[in-house]
């Protein structure tokens, strides 16, 4: 029996279950509700999964055709799905970790009066995340991209009465359109030179695409990967879209949708195969981005910014991974980073309800005495982001840079670019563990660094007067949600959240710790993960040989201990000043907000102006002369009629006439 | 010998026509058009019941009974316009009545 219909369809119905009747559901039945359909979904997910698993390694992919969407001659596609490894993979993460954010979100989200609308987007936005792995053709994978898209601004302005949070969810749709408009050029090619959208079709037919039209193809589709998975230059939205509840960060904006392009890429790795130096191009976009992000993160005082670019960051180094062709470290990486972020996120979620919708960094600390399950388990995604082993992130993380280190003679130098990001990445988080759960307790200060930051902000926001920098400054200043009952008191004592929400947080833990025995490089046997994704990829970049690359992880581990020796350094004992560190430059991102406005609004405004002026002349030019063409040829004839009956009866009599000596003359009757 | 066949009809048809058309463009009286567009009407009706005799086919003059019903009601509708007419101006020819020009 087949379910794979299932899996969409159910987070589907949950959606049209809500619609029509998530208020009587209220607070807490619409979240349950929510959370069941994702959690009967997952089951059945699994039960797909060992379906295939008992198939033959050749024959794990299986399709299932619902009915013909667009029947147009002989461009066909229809509402089919293929589980194979690729997509069950992802499949299994995206319900399970949905799960359990659902469930966190029903302690999250408890009090708000959108309760039910917001289980009713998450619903949807699963519905659509599911759709774009488990489609079968380019086409219904770009109905899920968009309808990830969709949820994704509808959440980030999910309070949107504030100004900010509207703005940055608007950021969000506008620059993903820009990497949408790859996608549909890049499946346009693939229709003409293929003849089908189909993902079946295209893998036999891959190796005979030319060249050239393999790397454009694969370039257009990189844009859109990009678009979705917030890499440089599109990276701008996703900081921002941290506006929106801490769940929707944790479930869309780092485990799930923002993978999507990674997703992409891996899906169309035999086209990559032929696309030549498209494959550099989408390793040094990861790399450079991966660098840019984790410099920035350490800059940022809002808690969820930091996280934020750290995912930018990670999402570098999946791209630098599915660049140098070494889909497994890609995917692996995926999977764990998909663990250890959400559980992040959560944590930072379960700090920030416990102070009161605060976010800014500076005013937390020593938290480990109220929030002990939150601690724990933020400590354990703290390990495992910075790369100790023998946590998840560790093993992806290695074999994303061994896999770095292997690729042709730019390797080591892409090698090394990811293990600066890694003594970063490691840098960012121990200062984020040390200003939350250690030092002293902050918020009971009663001179508000808080206020300082403010006014600072204030002054740049002058200068900056463009709307979507003004978005993010504003933003980074009130770092708050909703801000009704924000603003915290000396005798503020932090508590521990609802169950719901630390068990997510703890299976998360589980997740985090034993992650990275789906792929552990000891021999072929323990690389289960390879050995099942090997039937959906046409070439995989080798790993370099054993000596090398233990080599390479004592080096990982040696850069991963240095970042969080040289964060307790300068947080913990204040040997360094801050300032020497966190440089203004950082805490600006680069200026790549200022500088993108300044473009929009200086050229690029005069550009468009000029398109503004063409269109106002020339085409309204041509369009209104054919009218007053029209005009004056009327005007010139109106003298015809003359409103004298008889000159009529004249003109009829005659036309008469010479049609009568026509047909006596001309016409033989 | 003269034989009273069709070639007269429709020789005596073409003449009340002619006499019609050409009456209805020489003269500038409202109602005297008229009566010259009934003239043309009937002659036209005359030649039809002529080629219905001629082609034995009744088709013929079932269109004449349709011709004098349009044409019945078409004298009801003129007369009234022209009798409205009349009403807001004293002796009004054709020529007067040219409001309607482009």
């Amino acid at each position: 029996m087949n379910l794979i219909w299932l899996i969409p369809c159910l987070p589907l119905f949950g959606f049209l279950v809500l619609l029509v009747a998530g208020r009587k559901l209220g607070d807490p039945g619409a979240g349950w509700w929510g959370t069941g359909v994702v959690a009967a979904s997952f089951l059945v997910v699994v039960k797909v999964f060992f379906d295939l698993l008992a198939l033959p390694e050749e024959e794990r992919s299986l399709t299932q055709t619902l009915f013909t969407w667009i029947p147009s001659g002989s461009f066909e596609v229809s509402i089919g799905f293929l589980a194979d490894p690729l997509s069950i993979l992802m499949c299994l993460f995206i319900t399970g970790i949905g799960a359990l954010i659902h469930l966190y979100s029903i302690g999250y989200m408890k009090g708000d009066e959108k309760f039910s609308k917001f289980f009713l987007y998450l619903n949807l936005f699963l519905a659509s995340m599911l759709l774009l792995v488990l489609g079968d053709n380019l086409l219904l994978t770009f109905l899920g991209w968009e309808g990830v898209g969709t949820c994704s601004y509808l959440l980030i302005s999910f309070w949107h009465t504030d100004p900010a949070n509207a703005s940055a969810g608007k950021k969000a749709f506008v620059t993903n359109r820009i990497g949408d408009f790859g996608f549909m050029l890049g499946t346009f090619l693939v229709w003409i030179t293929v003849g089908s959208i189909n993902y079946a079709d295209i893998g036999p037919a891959a190796p005979m695409i030319a060249g050239g039209t393999a790397t454009a193809i694969a370039l257009l589709f990189f844009l859109g990967a990009v678009g979705k998975s917030a890499q440089l230059p599109l990276s701008v939205w996703l900081p921002d879209a941290m506006a929106g509840p801490t769940p929707v960060s944790a479930l869309i904006h780092a485990a799930t949708m923002v993978t999507a392009g990674v997703y992409l890429i891996t899906r169309l790795n035999p086209i990559m195969a032929q696309a030549g130096w498209a494959n550099d191009v989408i390793a040094w976009t990861g790399a450079i981005t991966a660098l840019v992000a984790a410099s920035i993160a350490i800059a940022q005082t809002d808690i969820k910014k930091v996280l934020a670019y750290s995912t930018v960051s990670q999402l570098g180094y999946m791209f630098l991974a599915v660049g140098t062709q070494t889909y497994v470290a890609g995917i692996f990486h995926m999977v764990t980073h998909a663990f250890f972020k959400a559980l992040l996120f959560l944590g930072a979620g379960s700090v920030i309800m416990a102070m009161s919708h605060e976010q800014d960094m500076r005013k937390f600390g020593n938290l480990r005495k109220y929030l002990p399950v939150t601690f724990a388990t933020f400590m354990i995604g703290w390990l495992a982001i910075s790369g100790i082993p023998p946590l998840a992130g560790f093993w992806s993380k290695d074999e994303v840079l061994a896999g770095a280190f292997n690729a042709g003679p730019a390797g080591p130098v892409l090698w090394f670019i990811g293990l600066l990001v890694a003594l970063m990445t490691a840098f960012y988080m121990t200062r984020v563990v040390i200003m939350t759960f250690y030092g002293s307790e902050k918020w009971r200060l009663t001179d508000d660094p808080h206020e300082a930051a403010e006014s600072a902000d204030l002054e740049s926001e002058e200068v900056e007067s463009e709307e979507l920098v003004t978005a993010s400054v504003a933003a980074a200043a009130h770092g708050d949600g909703h801000d009704d009952h924000h603003g915290l008191s000396p005798d503020h004592t932090p508590q521990e959240s609802h169950w719901t929400m630390t068990a997510p947080l703890v299976i998360l833990a589980g997740l985090s710790i034993l992650g990275g025995a789906i792929n552990l490089p000891f021999g072929s046997d323990f690389k289960r993960l390879e050995h099942w994704l090997e039937p959906t990829l046409a070439y995989e970049h080798e790993l370099p040989p054993v000596p090398v690359l233990v080599l390479l992880a004592c080096a990982a581990i040696a850069v991963a201990s240095l970042g969080i020796f040289l964060a307790y350094l300068v947080y913990s004992k204040q040997k360094i000043a801050v300032e020497k560190i966190e440089r203004p430059v950082l805490a600006h991102a680069w200026y790549i907000d200022e500088t993108y406005a300044k473009v929009a609004g200086g050229p690029g405004e005069a550009g468009f102006q000029g398109l503004a002026d063409f269109d106002g002349t020339v085409v309204d030019g041509a369009v209104n002369g054919v009218g007053a063409g029209v005009l004056g040829i009327g005007n010139k004839l109106r003298p015809i009629q003359s409103g004298f009956v008889r000159s009529y009866a004249l003109g009829i009599s005659i036309g008469g006439a010479l049609l009568l000596a026509f047909i006596v003359t001309r016409m033989n009757l | 010998m003269l034989a009273l066949n069709e070639t007269w009809y429709l020789v005596l048809a073409a003449m009340i026509f002619t006499i019609g058309s050409v009456g209805l463009l020489t003269r500038k009286n409202p109602l005297v058009m008229f009566m010259c567009v009934e003239l043309m009407l009937n002659a036209v009706n005359l030649t039809f019941v002529t080629f219905s005799k001629a082609l034995d086919d009744i088709a013929g003059q079932a269109i004449v009974f349709f011709v004098m019903v349009v044409a019945a009601a078409e004298v009801v509708v003129g007369l009234g316009i022209i009798v409205a007419i009349m009403r807001r101006r004293q002796g009004a020819n054709a020529d007067d009545i040219s409001l309607m020009r482009g």
